[in-house]
């Protein structure tokens, strides 16, 4: 399997002389679902922005397709096959679902087309096109913002956190969803609190504390480590948060 | 009976005016959440312009070059749009707030300007204006007077009925989701920064439109015209009618310069002789009192924004889907 994406030695953070992420490196290969755990703090949602272009990055860089988009401007980022699901405000609520919807499909030639599969993978929303987005339930606001993100059939989603919030029977629904994505041939970097159901739906997983890579590994073979059981899955704080 | 028409066609014409700028507002705030605290420099650079542009030649004063009254208008409209991009480049990184300040304080800067700069504004006398477009030919005053406010509430249906089709367009509905959030507007592929400015000008131009129509009325503009409460009561008109809404802003311009042609003429006609000196303060907080009473119980206004429906319409050109009447 070859990579969408890679990122190597990246450091990026909000302030200029004060890097968040340190030396991070990230392979995200072809099809697969790979998940980013870490304590709070550690600079996940800050490294997928990094990615997304919304952090700025201060060294290394990060290659999608083969193609250095380190440094590019996050609307320049969709044409280019790279979706991006914040952890939160990721829909707009004052428009109605069709309006979101409409909003990314813009540009597309078969957007009709395109709009028709998108209620047919997620149901629940064709159910609403003419309500506002506000007033969307937890899971089906998180629905949105992924058949937002898929419209444009990118290569590359990263979604940050999407189960923040739900309950832990649609979290899981919404986990299992990001894994029944990855057959229509998107790869997807998701980001988690939720380690085990992370763990249980993802391919790969990487360990992120204090802006550093800490571990990486295929994800059941993470999920029997014993000291990420101790630290992630038991009662056991980490020191890094 | 003639007089009251007469009357009433001047109370229309004002209020229509008026409504030509507060649907510009409404471009702005209502439909991009463009915090504009400087309506009133944009209504002042039409206003000026039109009048420069069309005016007649004086001695030692800058301007006068009597054009004809379309191209004066249409120059005020664009100086207005001029000046509109040269602060939106200035001010629009700022957010809400910070962006009101500085655009109120760039309306002190305009007006300051206005009082001072005598070779090019006349300064504090302010400068006289040409002949009203086609009062000459039509003569009667009372049919002059209904004549103009069928030009005004011309350029208000124009205007109306152009911004209906822009906010209802896909653009629109950029412009709505940049008003919610930026960050995540550009996540979508979006470019707050350009659509900000774009929304930003064309409003602005919009209350140029309003500002030159207003000096042509009068034949006459200077630094009193740009008061910064004709900044407050445009917001008045826009809170109270329903940001998001234009026939709610033109709704709010309506009832509110009646309310305050009403209350002017109340206090004048019914204040002891005492407090005749202050009628205006009195009328300064009763704007105030309506715009804080608004937003807090009612804060959406009387007609508030609509949610429009999507329609999936049959004969639709090929791999097309209608929304809100509109291609997406
Ligand atoms: N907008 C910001 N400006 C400055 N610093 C920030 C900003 N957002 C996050 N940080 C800092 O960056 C570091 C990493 O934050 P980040 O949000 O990436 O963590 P996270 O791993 O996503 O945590 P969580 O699990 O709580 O979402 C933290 O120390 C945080 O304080
Ligand atoms: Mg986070």
């Amino acid at each position: 399997m070859s990579a969408v994406l890679q990122i190597e030695g990246l450091e990026a953070g909000y302030v200029r002389d004060l890097p968040i992420l340190r030396q991070v490196n990230l392979t995200l290969k072809q099809g697969s679902l790979t998940t980013i755990i870490g304590p709070n703090g550690a600079g996940k949602s800050t490294l997928i922005k990094a990615i997304a272009g919304i952090v700025p990055i201060s060294a290394g860089r990060v290659v999608l397709n083969g193609r250095d988009i380190t440094g590019i401007r996050p609307d320049e980022m969709a044409p280019l096959g790279l979706a991006y699901v914040p952890q939160t405000d990721n829909i707009f609520r004052t428009l109605t679902i069709a309006q979101n919807l409409a909003l990314v499909l813009r540009r597309l030639p078969d957007r009709a087309a395109r709009l028709r599969e998108l209620l047919d993978t997620f149901p629940p929303l064709a159910e609403k096109l003419d309500d506002r987005a506000g007033a969307l339930s937890g899971g089906q606001r998180q629905m949105l913002a992924v058949a937002m993100a898929l419209a444009t059939r990118p290569t590359v989603m990263l979604m940050d956190e999407p189960s923040a919030g739900l309950s832990p029977k649609i979290a899981a629904e919404v986990l299992d969803l990001t894994r029944s994505l990855t057959a229509t041939g998107v790869s997807i970097l998701l980001v988690e609190q939720n380690v085990k159901q992370a763990l249980r739906v993802a391919d790969h997983c990487y360990i992120l504390a204090e802006g550093r890579n800490r571990l990486d590994g295929p994800a059941d073979q993470i999920l029997s480590d014993p000291e990420v059981a101790a630290i992630y899955l038991g009662g056991r704080r980490v020191g890094a948060a | 009976m003639i007089g009251l028409i007469s009357y009433l066609a001047f109370f229309a014409t004002m209020a229509g005016i008026l409504a030509i700028a507060v649907l510009g507002l409404n471009l702005q705030w209502g439909h991009t959440g463009l915090f504009n605290g400087g309506v009133v420099a944009f209504f002042g650079a039409g206003a000026y312009g039109t009048m420069l542009l069309g005016g007649p030649p004086e001695p030692g004063q800058f301007g006068g070059f009597a054009l004809p009254y379309v191209v004066a208008l249409g120059g005020g409209i664009l100086i207005a749009g001029v000046v509109a991009w040269i602060v939106g480049l200035l001010t629009l990184r700022l957010r809400h707030d910070y962006l009101a300040i500085a655009t109120f304080g760039v309306a002190v800067a305009f007006e300051n300007v206005t009082r001072n700069a005598d070779w090019l504004t006349g300064g504090a006398r302010g400068l006289r204006g040409f002949p009203r477009p086609l009062e000459a030919a039509i003569g009667d005053t009372f049919l002059y007077g209904l004549f103009f406010l069928g030009l005004v509430l011309a350029v208000l249906l124009a205007v109306y009925l152009g911004l209906e089709r822009l906010v209802n367009s896909p653009y629109g509905r950029v412009l709505r989701a940049i008003r919610e959030d930026e960050v995540s507007a550009r996540s979508v592929g979006k470019n707050p920064t350009r659509l900000r400015l774009e929304s930003f000008v064309i409003g602005s131009m919009i209350m140029g439109a309003a500002g030159g129509l207003y000096v042509s009325f009068y034949a006459f503009v200077s630094p009193q015209d740009l008061a910064p409460i004709l900044t407050f009561q445009i917001w008045a008109m826009l809170i109270v009618g329903g940001a998001g809404n234009n026939r709610g802003a033109i709704l709010g311009a309506f009832l509110i310069w009646g309310a305050w042609t009403l209350s002017g003429f109340a206090l004048s006609r019914f204040a002891p002789d005492a407090m005749q000196l202050y009628t205006g303060s009195i009328q300064y907080i009763l704007i105030g009192v309506v715009i804080v009473g608004m937003l807090m119980w009612r804060p959406q206004g009387l007609l508030p924004e609509r949610v429009t429906k999507t329609i999936y319409q049959k004969g639709a050109k090929k791999g097309s889907v209608i929304i809100n009447k509109e291609v997406i």
